[in-house]
């Protein structure tokens, strides 16, 4: 079986380690992936509150653009793409009225059946856990991993379909696979700003303080994430919270198909462990998993 | 030959504003057989119904149709002012034409049209009706009461002290039910306890009243004034004809990490256990899937420290048949867990956790925890780690209200409660802040709303108005989550406990026993009043009485007042020797009956029967169904299945209908 | 603070229905929605009292509020909400109309989207630099973020040329999104 790709600009620029890690671990696990040709921009955030249509038009233009391309699945890494794909998906489906807007706009068919899984779902789902637990060969004993779901992934949940919405599971599953442990806390699904990172730096730095603030106090040595934009704020911003609070913000935030690919033996620079801002080498040398 | 009159009636403006009744007057006067026919603004007023018997005197009258509102409204009233002339009630009928006719029609001239033939048609009717007989069936002159707390007692006390019988049935081991639990109650902070053990104690002593606890219903069968009940009396393990309740079982038996049932997990029990000290009757019972010995065949412990061997691995499920002439369902309630696993679509509180944190309460249990009977007897201490808690958070409307979790209805205690909890707390704990978050306060009963006001402005509650969205942990600390809409702003508190007011739920087990009943339920399971206005202890089947928090969430008075309602009308009930029922039954032409059956399978009131025809010489000719008038309800489905057209409905006979129809035509 | 009421009062629900869907007069105001609000300490006006001001037809005071700015559309209030009200969807329509009406109670966030929005509509897919330097340059702090780009340049995370194998339908997308929702991105572009 091979899946439409879809990875989304993100991990086509400053993600481009969630890209070279999720294809890395699904080249280890036979599962293929087929970048979906020509696929556009979901418009993420800033195109459904600006314009409704526009915001249903461009994932489902996605949706039509593998259909076409013979694609029954497609798989996104980033959260904000799976909520958008999902979220079109859903509103052309509910609504008969919007089918038909959709369809003039796209000027294509609007009655196409296409699975949408994001990544952690195809190793949950498609894989299953038992078979992951055989293939694990460097088992990441001792080290403490806060899997973060932050907010697109999971909300809302009634379309998203992937995991409870308030005590989702499914990341703290595959980490305790790795032979990782996930510690409980209580932020797991708080919103860290997204989308208001460049227009509301501020705001941004403070949601992602708490957050951090939250992990550690959990005794977590590093954050799993499982979308481009947590990782954008959680990593990125962190020197910046530091200046911003007059403390030392140095906790790795991992992709969670890092974390996979570690657990497989991938070699970390593939990896993109290198890409970080915050260098998550030392803390993975102390538990000697490096 | 018939003499028929008619009586048009004008409602006021009801009918006379849409139906010319004059017009409908006159032209009734024409039907055959119809020798007066007069319209009258007020048909039901004493001069109306004198109108009625006078004209029956002077005309001498056979039938009379009164045009007027729904039989279900009149149809008494103008049956016994028929009576009163000698002339018999069943030769009045009523032609509706209020609700049928002026209440949903515009054009008054086809409305006066419509209403003549509303009256043609039971002319023709009342023409062909018989003078029928009331059925008189015999009462049982006992009461059942399913359900021991406050509001069965209370209705079993009323009864018996009316001298009559009482059969008190009780699933749990000892009555009382939830009041047993509370500490305090409001409005007026008495010892919930002391006000309730006495009448536990009567119930228990009561010379008209017959206790079984631990017992549930098995089967129910028969109608108002004659019901046969099976009752199952689960196997306790313990004789109570021999055991005296000295409690040393308890001390002995092994097991002693139970949760405890009354405590609400806050306490612990063994395996052998009276549910708690002032239980009634004071006799344990032996939790079998919990003991040592019925597990793993070791043990009995209790059997050898039992002086007086009332001990008795060996009974079983006993079951007792009892008749009874009405019950009252006295089931009371549960209260919604915040935990995922809910049935029926009601869904939990991931947001505060589901029910994990030990810190994270319902009301019930901080009800314990005030209590001097309790787990830490009054002491306010939390389940974690023993710690008084200096900061408590209150969660009004958890559960209730709330479309997304499954339930709409307001608890209509809970304002109340949490205003008392606040109080209690203050006055346990006098350097404890309690914070309320709340949505409406709804404080309507007498000196309630002081209550509330005492709360906030001499026990120092701080009342926030807003739901809470998250509550999570952080170490020592729960942080509640909250909003306060008036001052429109987001509210983070720092609390030691969190109490939640979970909402009033039904038994989880309810529908099963309403099934056996015959009593409805709405959607979320309580058991449903008749009316909502007029019959709000009765149900729809006669001789079934509700009372207390099974049929909607109720404080203790509004339990209690039920309660007695519900015992004046058995007492009502008992009170006759015989039962008249209007007599529109089916019956059977036995000449006809092929006695296929079919209208056996039919009934869904179980009404029919096989009966065997026999000659003289006792042999079998044929078989037939028989009706017992006494379960029949009249509905007619056996009617509609007979193949051979044997069975007839007394008051509504093929012929009469046919007639009524026939009437359209001419 | 002072509200005339008059007879057309559930005119503004009214067209909060058409785009969004949700009924304001579901909601009780029972302030869930503003208890978890991810940007709850950012905004004056909680969701909470934005749906009020629907409900009380107090059009300007909503259109001209900064909370569905501000909103993150992280879906923690509609995903809560006791009475399944989509709260999210509901600051989602009233930022749409008021970017529809040119009001930028909260300009940044409304530049933001433009510019995003800009870049996907030529190109297809996103250009995550030219985004940022657009945004700074256009919200008169060209140095925003300039340490942290470098650094991000270092790692190799920002593309220098924009990606340009999106697929050609997008601009049709755009345009046709456009003129038929009427709510134009375009538009507010001519003005700066
Ligand atoms: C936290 C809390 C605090 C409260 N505080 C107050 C207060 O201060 N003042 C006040 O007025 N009210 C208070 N109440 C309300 C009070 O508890 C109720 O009004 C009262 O208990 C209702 O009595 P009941 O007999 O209808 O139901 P219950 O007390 O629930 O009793 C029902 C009984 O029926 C039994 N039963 C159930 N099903 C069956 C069956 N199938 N067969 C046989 N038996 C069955 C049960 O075991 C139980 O013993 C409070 C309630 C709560 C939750
Ligand atoms: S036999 Fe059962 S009830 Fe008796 S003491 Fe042992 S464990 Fe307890
Ligand atoms: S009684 Fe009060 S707390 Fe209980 S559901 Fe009703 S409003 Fe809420
Ligand atoms: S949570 Fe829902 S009901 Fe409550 S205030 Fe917000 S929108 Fe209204
Ligand atoms: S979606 Fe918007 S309004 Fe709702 S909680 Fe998130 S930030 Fe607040």
């Amino acid at each position: 079986m091979n899946y439409g790709y879809f990875p989304g600009c993100s991990l086509h620029a400053t993600a481009k380690e969630f890209n070279d890690s999720t294809k890395l671990v699904c080249d280890k696990l036979d599962l293929e992936l087929k970048e979906i040709d020509k696929w556009i921009c979901c418009g993420a955030t800033p195109a459904h509150t600006t314009n409704q249509e526009l915001g249903i038009a461009l994932p489902f233009a996605n949706l039509q653009l593998a259909a076409d391309q013979g694609f029954d699945t497609v798989v996104a890494p980033c959260a904000a793409c799976f909520n958008r794909l999902r979220s079109a998906d859903f509103e052309v489906k509910h609504s008969g009225y919007t089918a038909e807007r959709v369809g003039y706009i796209t000027g294509s068919r609007t009655d196409i059946n296409v699975r949408i899984l994001h990544i952690i779902q195809l190793f949950r789902d498609e894989y299953g856990y038992s078979r992951l637990k055989e293939v694990f060969s460097k088992p990441l004993k001792g080290l403490k991993v806060a899997n973060y779901y932050g907010c697109l992934l999971l909300r809302p949940s009634l379309v998203m379909k992937l995991d409870d919405p308030e005590n989702p599971v499914i990341m703290d599953e595959l980490t305790n696979l790795t032979g990782a442990e996930s510690v409980p806390w209580a932020f797991k699904t708080e919103c860290c700003g997204a989308s208001l990172a460049i227009p509301e730096t501020e705001i941004v730095l403070d949601l992602s303080k708490k957050i951090i603030d939250s992990a550690k106090n959990a005794g977590a040595d590093v954050i799993a994430v499982a979308c481009p934009l947590c990782h954008a704020n959680l990593d990125m911003r962190q020197k910046q919270i530091g200046k911003k609070f007059g403390a030392d913000y140095s906790t790795p935030v991992l992709y969670i198909t890092q974390l996979l690919g570690l657990a497989l033996g991938i070699d970390p620079s593939k990896l993109g462990l290198d890409s970080h801002l915050v260098d998550p080498y030392p803390v993975l040398r102390a538990k000697n998993i490096l | 030959m018939a003499r028929i009159g008619v009586f048009v009636c004008h409602c006021g403006e009801n009918i006379g504003r849409t139906v010319d009744c004059s017009v409908v007057a006159k032209e009734s006067a024409k039907l055959r057989d119809v020798v007066y026919s007069v319209d009258y603004k007020y048909m039901c007023s004493d001069p109306g119904q004198i109108m009625v018997k006078d004209a029956i005197k002077k005309h001498n009258l056979t039938g009379v149709v009164i045009a007027s509102c729904s039989p279900l409204m009149h149809e008494k009233t103008f049956r016994r002012a028929v009576q009163e002339t000698e002339l018999s009630p069943f030769l009045c009928e009523m032609a509706n034409i209020r609700e049928q006719c002026s209440w949903v029609h515009e054009d008054k001239v086809l409305a006066t049209k419509k209403a003549v033939d509303l009256v043609r048609l039971m002319v023709e009717k009342v023409k062909r009706n018989t003078p029928l007989e009331p059925i008189r069936i015999p009462v049982t002159k006992r009461a059942l009461v399913i359900g021991g707390g406050i509001a069965g007692i209370q209705a079993a006390l009323d009864i018996a002290d009316g001298n009559q019988e009482v059969v008190m049935v009780e699933k749990s081991p000892s009555i009382g039910g939830h009041m047993a639990q509370l500490s305090e109650t409001f409005p007026t902070l008495d010892c919930s306890q002391c006000i309730l053990t006495p009448k536990m104690v009567s119930a228990n002593s009561h010379k008209n009243i017959k206790l079984y606890t631990y017992t549930e219903v098995e089967s129910v069968t028969g109608y108002i004034g004659n019901f046969d009940v099976t009752l199952r009396k689960k196997a306790r393990y313990v004789d109570d004809s021999i055991c005296s309740g000295c409690g040393i079982c308890q001390e002995k038996c092994p097991q002693k990490k139970i949760s405890s049932e009354f405590n609400t997990g806050l306490g612990k029990r063994p395996a052998i256990y009276i549910p708690f000290p002032q239980a009634v009757p004071n006799i344990p019972v032996i939790d079998k899937e919990r003991c040592t010995y019925f597990k793993n065949g070791k043990c009995k412990a209790c059997e050898k420290f039992c002086d007086r061997n009332a001990i008795k691995f060996d009974q079983t499920d006993e079951f007792i048949n009892i008749k009874v002439g009405a019950i009252v369902v006295a089931t009371g309630y549960e209260m919604y867990n915040i935990g995922k696993n809910n049935k029926n679509g009601i869904k939990g509180y991931g947001e505060y956790g589901c029910g994990e944190d030990p810190d994270i309460i319902d009301s019930l249990q901080f009800e314990r925890l005030l209590s001097a009977s309790g787990p830490t007897f009054g002491e306010v201490k939390r389940p974690s780690d023993g710690k008084v808690p200096e900061t408590v958070v209150f969660l009004q409307c958890v559960g209730s209200r709330d479309k997304a979790k499954g339930m709409e209805y307001c608890s209509k205690i809970c304002c109340m409660y949490t205003a008392k909890h606040t109080m209690l707390y203050k006055h346990k704990v006098h350097h404890g802040q309690a914070f309320v978050f709340y949505l409406d306060i709804r404080a309507g009963g007498k000196n309630y709303d002081e209550f509330v006001r005492r709360a906030i402005e001499e026990d120092g509650a701080i009342y926030l108005r807003g739901r809470v969205s998250k509550i999570y942990r952080e170490g020592d600390k729960l942080i509640v989550k909250g909003a306060d809409t008036l001052s429109g702003s987001q509210v983070e508190i720092a609390a030691d406990l969190v109490v939640l007011a979970t909402a009033i739920t039904a038994q989880p087990d309810i529908v099963p026993l309403a099934q056996k009943l015959g009593v409805g339920y709405d959607k979320y399971h309580f058991l449903s009043e008749a009316h909502p206005k007029l019959k709000p202890v009765e149900t729809n089947s006669a001789g079934i009485f509700l009372a207390g928090a099974c049929q909607a969430p109720k404080d203790i008075p509004e339990s209690v007042a039920q309660a007695s309602a519900a015992a004046a009308k058995v007492l009502g009930l008992c009170s006759a020797t015989e039962l008249e029922r209007e007599p529109y039954v089916a019956k059977v032409y036995e000449s006809t009956c092929a006695g296929c059956g079919f209208c056996i399978e039919a009934c869904p009131y179980k009404a029919i029967d096989n009966k065997a025809i026999v000659n003289r010489q006792g042999k079998l000719i044929k078989n037939v169904a028989y009706i017992n008038q006494g379960l029949c309800q009249g509905c007619g489905t056996c009617l509609s299945v007979c193949r051979s057209k044997s069975i007839d409905l007394a008051g509504f006979t093929d012929e009469q209908i046919f007639s009524e129809i026939n009437s359209l035509f001419v | 603070m002072h509200i005339t009421l008059n007879l057309s009062s559930g005119a503004f629900a009214g067209e909060i229905k058409d785009i969004s869907g949700a009924n304001v007069f579901d909601c009780y105001q029972c302030g869930k929605c503003a208890a978890g609000c991810t940007v709850g300490g950012y905004i004056d006006d909680t969701p909470t009292k934005v749906i009020r001001f629907i409900q009380l037809n107090q059009r300007d005071k909503a259109l001209d509020s900064r909370t569905p700015f501000l909103c993150a559309a992280c879906n923690t209030c509609s995903e809560r909400c006791p009475m399944e009200i989509d709260v999210a969807k509901i600051m989602e329509s009233v930022r749409i109309l008021a970017l529809k009406e040119k009001r930028k109670p909260e300009r940044d966030v409304a530049v933001f989207s433009e510019l995003f929005l800009g870049s996907v509509k030529t190109t297809g897919r996103l250009f995550e630099l030219g985004l940022t330097a657009g945004f700074n340059l256009m919200s008169g702090q060209p140095v925003k973020d300039a340490e942290l780009g470098a650094r991000l340049f270092r790692k190799g995370k920002i593309a220098i040329k924009p990606a340009m194998s999106g697929n050609k339908n997008v601009k049709q997308i755009f345009d046709k999104s456009e003129a038929v929702s009427g709510s134009s991105s375009k538009e507010e572009k001519a003005e700066h």
